[in-house]
């Protein structure tokens, strides 16, 4: 039987120059740092600068949360990720309905400015990068992060960071969206417009493939989802009014790794040529900047086992190091732990220490793009890429992905590859070490982190507080101005602030725009 | 005449949009022959029970991996035993902390499946234990 990757692509058994003689070096490939990047975005590849370990943290109270960032950047961390919790990514104050249980367990509760502050509490936003993951109330948290700068006294010029504020995905994958599909867009081209203006060095957008591969895509289906995404946001800019060359500098991307190590690093150095080409040739763009892609890498949190968990050790580690191969910009290793609980400050800290030990010990960073001009890899390139332009084309021919979301298409196209991947599973075609061969029946166990419901109490208590010392009439003037900007064509941005300022809740300022615009529902199909 | 085919409510609570899970179980119960009705996504324990009840469900199998299973299993069983479905079987896969296995059995959930479990140890669970429908003919 032939070999196939984890995503089911045939390999061949041997790659020779007849399988890249179609290529042409200083058209296909060039030099790193130049176009169309398929090398690196950068000259030097790491040597000038090594990308930024990010560790996705969050969880509980926003006290809780702040320490961890604090023992993260002590142990080397160079920049801050912010991980919510289920009614902050939702718009839900903790006291509503759907908020039972869910408080603090998946990341941290956020949900008015009163506890941003105490999230940020002693960490200068002028020293380092945010990133934040969230998505439908995305310019409700950047509002929040903006206030907070404004009360240390730090120029919005001087923040650097990222919001993920990619609703397509949502819509397609993870499934955490509030309003529908337009409305949604609107919300991103006004954080665009606004960041473009007010907040320059701010990433208003992170395109994310790895909510897609996590769902269970293949790695071509992560590629041409996640990029034609990202086309989709630019086309709506411009349909907003926006100069392309104005904000795709902005525009970064968010990029599984997943165990398919040659696969991973073709994904990654295929992604470059595309998004070089989609921004120089589809959309004009004359800024390099906007035609190079630059991205963040997180290891595959699904492929992590709560069986014999210390393996995840390994698999973290071979992941990491695709994604350093393919030229990530920043990255966040897994913990040990994670099939099982969010990780403990033992095991983020492992994590982490897997990153530097790949930067500072291996040596793979001495060189940009090692693996360019391998037969092997330039095919999986060549190959990928032209899988991702032929869903580019059935995604066109649809009106674009919002009409494609619309007919549910790339969800089936998910589910079909994640059904697919499980019964290889079952039938043992595909071996996962620890579950399905090589089984250990004792069972090694270990610690895990248990999130109660004091998080939960005391967000509660925070919120009640809020209510109570905040000036009512403000929330109210505020909200109201925020609808009223929802039905215009105004940019929401400033509202949103406004009501921020007035401590308004996350719950409310929602809520405000549900009235508006409606929510979204799925047809649930299997 | 009764259709003989075990009825499978699949259903995600909470907030939790992960649903690869619901769906890919969802798939493997249909291919073993069952009658699944997959509820989507947020579904309040009131809202589960009610597809439950309408639908003649003999199992309701839920999807949590948020940590919210200690709210909303409890409240499920509470509604089931007040609509006297005192015969639905619910089962739970998702995330489960060692600690809360033994709660989740104690209020009546019999089948608790933690991540890596086959499929079809899952098809072969529900098989087992849901109601005979062929009895009430």
């Amino acid at each position: 039987m032939a070999f196939t990757t984890i995503s089911g692509r045939e390999i061949a058994p041997l790659y020779s120059p007849a399988d890249v003689a179609t290529l042409d070096y200083a058209r296909d490939l060039a030099d790193p740092g130049a176009f169309p990047y398929t090398r690196g975005i950068h000259p030097t590849g790491y040597a000038g600068k090594l990308w930024t370990m990010r560790q996705f943290a969050g969880f509980g109270t926003p006290e809780e949360t702040n320490a961890r960032y604090k023992q993260l950047l002590a142990a080397g961390g160079t920049g801050l990720s912010v991980a919510f919790d289920l009614p902050t990514l939702m718009g839900r104050d903790p006291d509503h309905e759907l908020s039972l249980g869910e408080v603090g367990k998946c990341g941290v509760n956020v949900t008015s400015l009163a506890d941003m502050e105490v999230l940020f509490d002693g960490i200068d936003l002028a020293a380092v990068t945010t990133s934040m993951t969230i998505n439908s109330p995305a310019s409700m948290l950047l509002a929040m992060y903006l206030v907070v700068a404004e009360k240390q006294g730090v120029s919005w010029d001087a923040l650097s960071g990222t919001i993920q504020n990619d609703i397509l995905k949502e819509f397609i994958a993870q499934k955490e969206y509030i309003y529908p599909p337009r409305p949604s867009m609107r919300l991103v081209t006004d954080t665009f417009a606004f960041c473009t203006e007010r907040v320059p060095r701010w990433n208003s957008i992170s395109v994310s493939g790895y909510h897609i591969r996590e769902a269970g895509s293949t790695a071509a289906q992560e590629l041409a989802f996640t990029l034609r995404d990202g086309i989709e946001y630019v086309q709506y800019g411009i349909d907003a009014g926006l100069d392309v060359d104005t904000f795709a500098p902005r525009i970064s991307f968010f990029f599984n790794a997943h165990s398919d190590f040659f696969e991973e690093i073709a994904k990654y150095r295929a992604a470059r040529r595309i998004w070089a080409h989609v921004m120089r040739d589809r959309f004009k763009a004359k800024n390099p900047r906007s035609w190079q892609l630059r991205f963040h890498t997180q290891t595959a949190g699904v492929s992590l086992t709560a069986q014999q968990p210390y393996n995840n050790v390994v698999r973290t580690a071979l992941q990491a190091m695709a994604g350093v191969m393919g030229g990530t910009q920043s990255l966040h290793t897994n913990s040990l732990d994670e099939a099982l609980s969010l990780p403990t400050a033992e095991a983020a800290t492992l994590a982490l220490r897997t990153q530097q030990i790949i930067a500072h010990e291996t040596g793979v960073t001495a060189e940009a793009d090692p693996l360019g001009g391998s037969y092997f890899v330039e095919r999986l390139t060549a190959d990928l890429e032209a899988e991702a332009l032929a869903y580019f084309d059935t995604i066109d021919r649809m009106g674009g992905m919002v009409a494609a979301i619309e007919r549910g298409y790339p969800q089936k196209e998910i589910a079909e590859s994640a059904y697919r991947f499980q019964q290889a599973v079952e039938r043992r075609e595909r071996v996962i070490v620890g579950v399905n061969e090589f089984v250990d029946h004792d069972g090694e166990r270990i610690g895990t982190l248990y999130i109660d419901e004091t998080a939960a109490d005391q967000q509660m208590a925070r919120l009640q507080r809020v209510r109570a010392q905040r000036d009512a009439a403000a929330v109210a003037r505020t909200l109201d101005a925020l609808q009223e900007a929802g039905r215009s064509d105004a940019n929401t941005m400033p509202a949103l602030l406004d009501a921020v300022r007035a401590y308004a809740t996350i719950g409310e300022m929602c809520d405000a725009l549900r009235v508006v615009w409606g929510e979204y529902e799925e047809v649930p199909v299997i | 005449m009764t259709d003989p085919k075990i009825r499978v409510v699949i259903a995600k609570p909470g907030l939790d949009g992960h649903d690869r899970g619901a769906r890919v179980i969802a798939r493997a119960l249909r291919d073993a022959g069952m009658e699944v009705i997959y509820t989507g996504l947020r579904q309040t324990p009131e809202m589960i029970v009610s597809a439950a009840l309408q639908e003649d469900a003999d199992v309701i199998g839920l999807s949590i991996l948020s940590g919210a299973h200690m709210h909303i299993c409890p409240r499920i069983m509470t509604l089931l035993k007040e609509k006297g479905l005192h015969d639905v079987r619910v089962v739970i896969g998702g995330i489960i902390p060692d600690v809360d296995i033994p709660k989740l059995r104690e209020i009546g959930i019999t089948g608790i499946f933690l991540p890596g479990t086959p499929m079809q140890d899952i098809v072969d669970f529900i098989r087992k234990n849901a109601r005979s429908r062929v009895d009430t003919l």
